[in-house]
């Protein structure tokens, strides 16, 4: 029989919900990192000088073929054998901000391939600086079509931060895990976890399609 | 692809009646295929040229060339006589870098076929980009600037439309605008026409045949509007197999062509039309 118990949902709510404010910084913090440094591999793969170009490609691909948690283990872990002595919250926003970067600069890359050759070639003829090109005519372009891939990431992030647990941030994962070493009791918190994810990624996805619309509005492109 | 010799080209053009656009001993090439043949052509300052020619006669490429959106194989582009393709170094003519192409480029102005106005801006905002953010205007001088401009193409109550609320002939004309709000010496004008709807062809020719009569702007452009070609320019060139089969003024030429090539391919325009 499921033995649901109302009394200790309701008291251990507070301490998932406040784990769940970790939850959503971890997310934060990580997607910001990602979303800055994925234009940058995506702009570094575009450069004229090849061997940048290469070696970007080739760690983009090396962090999109191995598993997160493993990043994770290796940034926390080995990083002190080399000097590199991070805390849990640290090393955890590097490993995610760097895995989900490699993924969105593939996301840029196919919005910056959608331009139209023929915008580099107006740009060019009014003498645009190269500068100017990209962040007046090129990414105002790139960015709507990259909206859709990068949303889906924001909910990807969002529901991997419990790798972090691995290490010890103290995320709902976390929370929810120590609970149930305390208590023997796990189905009200891992339930609880569930359900609060549920609920925060379902809204997330659709405001997503929002700004999405709202954005090609915006810009005149709808 | 052996290089054209260059060394015998001169360092900048000097004298009395120096062109405003000269391509001399100009070569381009895909591979092996030769689109462009040692091209010599001079524009003049204020003249008015007219390329016509069947499909992949390099026409196209000559004006990509000029705007530097194609590179060239050999020879040299000189534009207002200082070299654009190449620049001077130690008494020699060396590749042009980056710095010296976008000084020399900011002389010339285009136009595409497909228009290429910049669809998250509004028509006064395509006109104002280059003004504000490559001349160094301020915004409110870039602005009385384009709102002129967007007026004379007869655009100004458009002004505040993004580009997908314009119509072909409407997009144009704010192209042109656009380009001449860079204050260019010599414009091109690359197959302008050929996108637009038969109806609103007129719109985006008058606006040219009005920069003819009232500019004194060295043009150059690539057509297949045979008609408007005789009406506005002072010389036709006639492209063929990358090299300029026959040239002469519009009388001349769809007058009273010499060469065979010339003569079968206006009659086979005619036909069409």
């Amino acid at each position: 029989m499921l033995d649901w118990r109302w009394d200790f949902t309701w008291e251990i709510l507070p301490r998932l919900l406040a784990a769940t404010g970790n939850t959503l910084l971890a997310a934060g913090i990580g997607y910001a990192i990602a979303v800055v440094l994925g234009l940058v591999l995506a702009l570094a793969q575009r450069t004229p000088f090849k061997p940048l170009t290469i070696a970007v490609r080739e760690s983009v691909e090396f962090i999109r073929s191995t598993p997160l948690v493993l990043q994770i283990f290796f940034v926390f872990y080995v990083g002190p054998q080399f000097g590199i002595r991070l805390s849990p919250w640290t090393a955890g926003m590097i490993a995610i901000g760097l895995h989900y970067a490699a993924y969105l600069s593939e996301v840029y890359r196919g919005g910056l391939e959608s331009v139209p050759k023929g915008q580099w070639e107006a740009a060019k003829s009014l003498n645009l600086s190269m500068s100017r090109t990209y962040f007046r005519v090129i990414l105002p372009q790139a960015l709507p079509p990259s909206l859709a891939g990068m949303g889906n990431y924001l909910v990807g992030i969002f529901k991997d931060t419990p790798m972090l647990s691995v290490i010890g941030v103290a995320e709902l994962m976390h929370t929810a895990n120590a609970i149930g070493s305390e208590t023997y009791r796990f189905l009200e918190p891992f339930t609880l976890v569930g359900i609060i994810f549920l609920l925060i990624s379902l809204p997330t996805a659709a405001l997503i399609r929002l700004f999405e619309a709202w954005t090609r509005r915006k810009l005149g492109l709808g | 692809m052996e290089k054209a010799d260059i060394s015998g080209l001169p360092l900048r053009l000097e004298g009395d009646n120096v062109p405003m656009v000269s391509f001399k001993k100009v070569t381009k090439a895909y591979g092996d295929l030769v689109v462009l043949d040692a091209l010599d052509l001079d524009v003049g300052q204020g003249e008015m040229v007219t390329i016509i020619g069947p499909s992949g006669s390099g026409k196209t490429t000559v004006l990509r060339m000029l705007m530097t959106l194609e590179t060239i194989n050999g020879g040299v582009i000189y534009v207002d006589g200082e070299p654009l393709t190449h620049m001077e170094r130690g008494g020699k003519l060396v590749r042009a870098d980056n710095r010296h192409l976008r000084k020399i480029r900011s002389k010339i102005g285009m136009c595409f076929q497909h228009f290429n106005l910049f669809p998250h801006m509004t028509a006064l905002e395509n006109c104002m980009e280059g003004p504000v953010h490559v001349l160094g205007l301020s915004r409110k001088e870039a602005q009385e600037r384009s709102e002129e401009l967007l007026a004379l193409v007869g655009m100004a109550d458009k002004r505040n439309q993004h580009p997908s609320r314009l119509s072909g002939g409407q997009q144009q004309r704010v192209a042109i605008a656009r380009a001449l709000a860079m204050r260019p010496k010599v414009m091109l004008f690359d197959e302008v026409t050929s996108a637009l709807d038969p109806e609103v062809i007129g719109e985006v020719t008058n606006v040219i045949r009005q920069l003819v009569g009232e500019h004194n702007l060295t043009m150059l452009m690539v057509t297949h509007q045979m008609g408007f070609a005789k009406d506005i320019s002072d010389r036709v060139c006639f492209f063929f197999g990358g090299r300029i089969e026959e040239q002469g003024t519009p009388e001349e030429l769809f007058g009273n062509p010499q060469k065979e090539r010339t003569q079968q391919f206006l009659s086979a325009v005619k036909e069409a039309t």
